[in-house]
Order: structure tokens, then sequence, then C-alpha cells
């Protein structure tokens, strides 16, 4: 078995009486995606935070690439090559798209430090940040200001600032939030090539996607992995049927 | 051309024009309110550049325009009594060069930004307003009790400083120094907006979370913002102690920074022009009602009362329409 | 410097802590429930000096004075609250900050049109006037000692007040979740103009009982108002109990390094300079204590949000 890229190690983590990680592993081995499901309110968010920086675990730890980066900052571990989108759009709302796209792309470059010369004339920022645009299909609406893109689109805009760091690992925050029906499949398709750039750690709630997409899926309750398997594993299991799945259906 | 860059260029325009008629009208008071306001209108780009650019509420400026100012001032003091700065370890004599004092007033109000900055931008929201309204305090109790130089009275210089090749003391030939240097301060804040560094801080301001998941510390960002704007306004100071050819503890004061603050939200948070609109409108508004009323300061809050709940683009935004500008 | 005067210095201290009190309570708890930073804060400490002052002359009564006072801020507070203050609960700190430095200009010009310039004089009473002497000899003022049993009194009240009452209830339903007292149906409109009231009202008195030490003039107000938000910052905003132990520390801090400082420089410089490095360095102590105690805990020392 290949070494996996980020594998998260017996992490725990309350708010006061609330347990909202326990002693939660899992890990995201190199090509895969794998789905992280569960309820609201099971610990899907508390857990993509202690991931990507910005909430330390009480106990456990988070590898990435071989090192262990429990202590690292957001920063720190974005600049390894964690790339992350998330639930809420986090962009900026009143610059362009292709502004947002370009701030991911001057991150990727680690020179934010000039001051004299117009952003937008760096041709080399450019490209990386029009690509991503491009691949997520949002090159169109590079000039519209983010604040004016539907929700499905600034999904759309996430992934494609993720895409400008050209990350080693990816966590998505539900992308397909908002996005409907064909958007759906068509971020679907996306994702489904994206996986051989860099594995891809989902939280999603399109369960259509998830078993689309995922190589495996860990199926998280109560601050807990109740469950972790192939698509048929987790079908088939019963416990999160009863726990889970058999809510939705 | 954009409604809001006929505005800028009708003021800008307008702001040399006006000392011109003076000047050629022979009313150098009128030379005098136009230096009044390029000089304060600097002091409210440096501001702007953390306020509206980095999203910084900064109630303590005043710290920085003191320091330019005491800068100018213990400078000329030293070289008008002919008395050495210091003699040791080095010896360090005063000036009257005008830019000598510049950039030592840069220098040494950049200096006091990093730190002041350093501290309070663990800190935001509220805490920081306060905490930086608190260092500008601090300053100005300081320059108070402090009697090497004025202590509460502060310190007068006789002559204004020297400038080469200009007579600085002919209004007309000063206000275009000031004039100058606003124009610069404005092209490079332009600038600014507009690199890699303005768009990185911009993005701080509006989601930080994000800049931070692109590798970018938004702390270091904002220092560096920081910096920036304390640094002209320190200038500023300089320029404003050498108009008055005076400098007291009042320069540190936290209606100073109010003020500054003022010019921009009167002109318009985050626009390139808004410290220069607003700062002509207040000094309009001080020379005009200030004549009428002696209370004239209930006008100015009534206006800017106003401002605030009805008037939210101050007067760019009202004339320009409500969106910011960007590219 | 002898035991004596460092008890007095002590006793100035917590006097002029319990008035901080006073007007810091006010601000946090509208920073509390509304979320509201209140420049103006400090004109309401004004307006309370002024009606006592004007109704002590009118009357010569300094208990009257000191009603007048809670009665004048409060009415001006709840007035203010619901003329302005209403409309900029969902704004920015910045339109907030702007907006109430605007109130600033409008009392305090309005002030000095109806009053002038001069400053007016509120007379201690003749019962509370002259010195007693305290268990150890020590000899100290009786109005002095008075401030600080009233001050006390009125920071147990409002503990009372906000632990014990229906207000108090609502006040922390209002600092933890603005819905909830929706939910509960509770008159938010009211709650806010009630709260406002209240700190605007003990913000008076202060402006009262301080300005029968004091001269009473317009502008008086706003250094107490940034004394005040050094005490909230460093007590925690939104926080009594940080409130009272802020105000305690910075009362204490400023009056006994403005006393202690330039002596311990004395120690080891001539007595001029000492006098002169140690009142200038006392006279930045507090923003000194502040700035060591945001960087230790960011949000003060009894905060909880940011």
């Amino acid at each position: 078995m290949t070494e996996p890229v980020l594998s998260v190690r017996n992490v725990s983590r309350k708010f006061g009486a609330l347990i909202a990680s326990n002693n939660v592993s899992l890990d995201l081995r190199p090509g895969e995606i794998h789905a992280l499901i569960g309820p609201n309110g099971a610990g899907k968010s508390t857990l993509i935070k202690q991931i990507a920086g910005g909430l330390r675990p009480d106990s456990g730890e988070v590898h990435f690439l071989g090192r262990d980066v429990t202590a690292l900052s957001t920063v720190q571990r974005a600049r390894m090559g964690l790339g992350r989108t998330f639930q809420i759009s986090a962009l900026a709302m009143e610059d362009t798209v292709l502004q947002n796209a370009m701030l991911g792309a001057l991150g990727a470059g680690r020179r934010p430090y000039r001051f004299f010369r117009p952003v937008l004339k760096d041709r080399d920022l450019r490209e990386v940040a029009e690509t991503a645009l491009d691949r997520v299909g949002l090159l169109d609406h590079a000039a519209i200001r983010t604040s004016d893109l539907s929700h499905g689109q600034r999904r759309q805009l996430e992934v494609a600032v993720a895409l400008t760091l050209k990350p080693r690992a990816f966590i998505m925050d539900e992308p397909m939030a908002g996005l409907g029906a064909s958007g759906s499949k068509r971020l679907t398709g996306f994702l489904d090539e994206l996986r051989h750039e860099a594995p891809i750690l989902l939280v999603e709630h399109d369960m259509d996607a998830v078993f689309a997409l995922a190589d495996r899926i860990s199926v998280l309750v109560y601050g807990e992995v109740i469950a972790t398997g192939t698509v048929e594993d987790i079908r088939n299991h019963a416990e999160v049927r009863r726990a889970y799945l058999g809510e939705d259906a | 051309m954009s409604r809001e860059t006929i505005f800028n260029a009708v003021l800008a325009l307008g702001l040399l024009l006006f000392p011109l008629w003076a000047y050629v009208a022979d009313e150098p008071f009128m030379i005098t309110l136009a230096t009044r306001v390029a000089i304060l209108a600097l002091a409210g780009v440096g501001l702007n550049i953390a306020l509206g650019l980095g999203g910084l509420v900064s109630l303590g400026h005043a710290a920085f325009f003191g320091i330019g100012g005491y800068a100018m001032g213990i400078l000329a003091h030293h070289a008008q009594s002919y008395t050495p700065l210091m003699e040791v370890p080095f010896l360090i004599e005063g000036t009257k060069s005008m830019p000598v004092i510049w950039l030592v007033a840069l220098a040494a109000s950049a200096l006091a930004a990093l730190v002041i900055g350093a501290l309070s931008l663990r800190t935001s929201g509220v805490y920081f307003i306060m905490i930086t309204l608190a260092f500008g305090q601090m300053l100005f109790y300081f320059a108070i009790s402090w009697p090497a130089y004025g202590g509460e009275d502060g310190l007068s210089i006789y002559v204004r400083n020297s400038f080469p090749g200009l007579n600085t003391l002919d209004p007309i030939q000063f206000f275009l120094i000031a004039y100058v240097i606003l124009a610069a301060a404005l092209m490079f804040a332009a600038m600014l907006a507009k690199s890699p560094f303005g768009l990185a801080l911009n993005a701080a301001r509006q989601t930080a979370e994000r800049v931070e998941t692109i590798g970018i510390t938004p702390y270091r960002l904002r220092l560096t913002a920081f910096v920036i704007s304390g640094a002209i306004t320190g200038l500023a100071g300089a320029l404003f102690a050498d108009l008055n050819r005076f400098v007291s503890p009042s320069m540190f004061s936290w209606q100073t920074s109010g003020e500054i603050m003022i010019f921009i939200i009167l002109g318009g948070v985050a626009r390139l022009f808004g410290p220069v609109a607003g700062a002509a409108l207040f000094i309009a508004l001080e020379h005009v009602l200030g004549g009428l009323s002696e209370f004239w300061h209930i006008y100015l809050g009534l206006l800017l009362l106003a401002v605030v709940l009805y008037a939210r683009g101050g007067i760019i935004g009202t004339l320009a329409g409500r969106e910011v500008a960007h590219d | 410097m002898s035991f004596l005067l460092l008890i007095e210095q002590i006793l100035n201290g917590l006097q002029f802590g319990v008035m901080l009190f006073l007007t810091a309570a006010g601000l946090t708890l509208v920073f509390g429930v509304m979320g509201l930073i209140n420049l103006a804060h400090g004109s309401l400490f004004m307006i309370g000096a002024f009606a006592a002052a004007a109704t002590a002359a009118a009357t010569g009564s300094f208990v009257l004075g000191l009603a007048a006072s809670l009665a004048a801020a409060a009415a001006a507070g709840a007035l203010v609250e619901m003329l302005v203050i209403r409309r900029l609960y969902n704004r920015d700190h910045l339109d907030q900050v702007l907006a109430t430095f605007a109130l600033i200009l409008i009392f305090s010009e309005g002030t000095r049109w109806l009053f002038g310039s001069f400053p007016l004089y509120l007379n201690i009473p003749l019962a509370l006037s002259g010195p007693v002497t305290l268990p150890g000899g020590i000899e100290y003022p009786l109005y002095r000692l008075t401030i600080i049993a009233v001050g006390l009194l009125i920071a147990l009240g409002l503990f009372l007040l906000i632990s014990r009452t229906r207000l108090g209830v609502q006040i922390r339903a209002g600092e933890s979740d603005r819905e909830m007292i929706a939910a509960l149906g509770i008159d938010i409109n009211r709650l806010y103009t009630v709260v406002f009231a209240l700190g605007a009202g003990l913000a008076g008195l202060a402006g009262a009982l301080v300005g029968a030490i004091q001269s009473v003039q317009v502008g008086m107000g706003e250094p107490v108002l940034i004394l005040a938000f050094v005490v909230i910052v460093i007590g925690g905003i939104g926080s009594i109990k940080g409130a009272l132990i802020g105000s305690v520390l910075v009362g204490l801090t400023d009056t006994l390094g403005g006393v202690l400082l330039p002596e311990t420089f004395k120690l080891f410089m001539d007595p001029a300079s000492a006098t002169a490095v140690g009142s200038a360095l006392a006279s930045m102590l507090i923003y000194i204590l502040m700035a060591v105690v945001l960087i230790v805990r960011p949000t003060g020392l009894y905060g909880a949000r940011a």
C-alpha cells in the first residue's frame, strides 16, 4: 500500500461537554477521492478545521506529506500544498472573479510584497489564474464582481482558487452545494479527473455525487468515524444505514 | 472615464487653481487654507491605506502625525538654538533642511507604526480601535509631561525650514511643495491599491480566512500597510508643523485622530481622493461656518451625522455612485 | 515615602477607580448588549456634571444636584438612543465611531453655547467637607471616602440588578443571544433604550460626583471616556466584573504610578530629572498596562468575544 498523503491519527477535540471529534482516524491516499459524510452536527466542519489548520486538536496528530503538521498554522499547511475550499464561500466579494483567482496565484507564487506594478499586468500570475478559471468554466465571468455570481458559481470559483495553488491534496467542503443538477454533474466529471493531480478529501451532502466519485467513504456520526470503506461497504453497512442513510431514504 | 475619475481630476485641478487665484488676487490667507487642505489630505491619504484598503480602523493616527510634527520641531529647535541633538555616542546636529526633516519624520513614524502596529494588530475589531486610541493618548501625555521640548506649551520655530532652490516663506511656494507631495502620495496610493500587495491586503480585509489558506499571513500584510500608512501620516505631520511653525501636544490628541478619520468619511472610505475631498470640505466648513458662528462644531457634528446615517459613501460616493471602483 | 502617604494614595486610587467604574459600566453594558461602541459616553458624564452644578447653584441642594445629574444624563441618553444610536446597531464599528464622534461635537458645543466657556463649580456639601481620621491616624477627606462608599454600593446594586432582576435576565439574554430576546417576546427597542439610559445615568452621576472635586467644564468627559475605554479593554468588553477590576487596576496604577515612579527614579538619578522622567513615564503607565494585558490576553481579562 502506498504511503497516504494526508493522515488524521486519533484526533479528539472537545468544546466544553460537547465531543466534536472523538478519536478520529482517516487517511487520504494518492489518486483517491475520500468522501467524508455524516448528518449535520456530526463534527465534519470541526474536523476539517483541524486538518486545514485554525483549530488545534486536544489530542492526536495530523500528518501531511509524511510530516507532523499538528502544530503548524493554516498558512504553513497551505504553503506545504494543502488546498482548501470553504463551505461558506470565503471570497473577496467586492473584487472581480479574476482578482480572486489571481489572489490564489499570488499566494502560490509567494510574492505578495510587491507594491508598484499592477497585479493585473503580471502575465505569469494572470495565466495561472485564467487557466484555473477556464478549468472550472468561469473564464467567461472573469470580469464580473464576485458578489454578482450565483451560489453555484461561487463554489466553482472556490475550486478555481484552490487550483491556482497546485496543491498536493485538496480538502473540499461541500463543493456541490447550490450547484443544480447540470452544474453538479459537470463538477463531478471535473473532480473525477482532478483526483489524478492530487487526492481529494470531499465533504459532501450530495449522495449521488459521493457514490459516483468516492473511492472510499468515511461516515462521521457524533464526532466518531463509525465506518470507512468502499461505496459498496458503506451501502451495505448496517450501522450506517440505521444512523444515517436510513434518514435519507 | 468614470464619473469618479472626472471628479478626481476636477478636485486636483481645483486645489491647484484656487491658491493660484489667491496668489494673483493677493490673498495669502487663502493660500494658507489651500496648503492646510493639501497637508491634511496627505494625512488622510496615509490613514486611508490602513482604513480603506486594509480595513484597520485606527483611532490613533495622531500618534504618527504628532511624531512627524515633533521630528520637525525637535530638529529645527536644535538648529535654531545651535545646540546639538546629542553628542554621545556620536554627534547629531539639528537641521533646517526640509528634505532631511521629511526623511527623519518618515523613518520615525514608520518605526513607531511598526511597534504600535505589531502590538495592536494582535487584536481586532473594537479592541483594535481602542488600543490604537490608547497608544495615541500615551504619546499625547508623554509630550505633555516631557519638559525638554516645551511640554504642554509646545515648540515654536522662528523661521520656516528651507528647501533647496525655493523660498519656503513665500506661501505659494510652500503650497506647491505640499501639493507635489500630496500628488506623489496619491499616485503611490493608487499604485498600491492595484499592486499585488494591494490585492492581498484588500482580500485580507474581506476574508482573512481565504488569505491564510492561500499561504499568506494577514497579520504581516496588515502590519506592512500600517507602517506605510503611519509613515505617510507622519510626513504630513512634519509639513503641518512647518506650515504653522509650531508644534504642540495637541497634534497627538485624539481629536486629531478623529479629524483625520472624518476627512476620509466625508470624502468616502477607500476612495483614492476621499481624503482630499473630505479635507477640502472640512476646511471650507471651518472657514465659512467658523465665520458665521462661534459654535460651528455643532453644524459640523450634524453634517457628519447626516453623512454617516444617510450618505454612506461620502461626497464621492454620493456624486459618483456607491460602488467602489476596482481597476 | 511614609506609610501613611502610601495609604492615602491607595485610597485616592480607589476613589478614582470607583468613579471610572461608574462611567465604564455603562460603556461596557452598551457594548455587551447592543454591540455598540459609543464615544459620546463622555458627553453624558459632562451633562451629568453640568446638570448637577446648575441645579445645586439654583436650589442650594447638593442632593437635588445629584438627582438632577442622574435624571438629565439618563434622559439625554434615552433621547439620543431613540434619535440616533438606534440606527447604528447594525452598522460597522467605523460608522459607530464616526456618528458618536459627531455627537460629541454636538453635545460639547451645545453645552458651551448654553453655559459658556467658563468652568462652573459644584461645592461639596458642608456635611461631607473636611477630613476624617481613619484607624491608624490617617486623615482623609470625608467626601472622597463617601465617593468610594457610594461607588461600591452602586457596583453592588448593579451586580444585583443583573443577577437577580427581570431586567438583568433580559440584559444577560441580550448579551448571549439576540434572537432569543425576540423569541421571549421582549420589546428589544425598549430594552435597548433602558440599558442605554441606565448607562447614561451612571455616567452622569459619576460626572456630578467628580464635578465637586474638579471644575465642571466642557471637554471634561473625554479624558474620562478614554480612561473608561482603557478600563473595559483591560477588563474585557461586555463584562461588568471586568469593568470593576479594570477600573480599580487603572485607578491604582495611575495614582500610585504618579507618586511612586518619580520616587523610584530618585534612587539612581538626580531629583530634577527623576521627577521629569518619572512623571512622564507615569502618565503613560496605564496605557502600558493596557498594552501588556492585550498582548497577554487579546480580548481582555474577562472578555469572551473579539
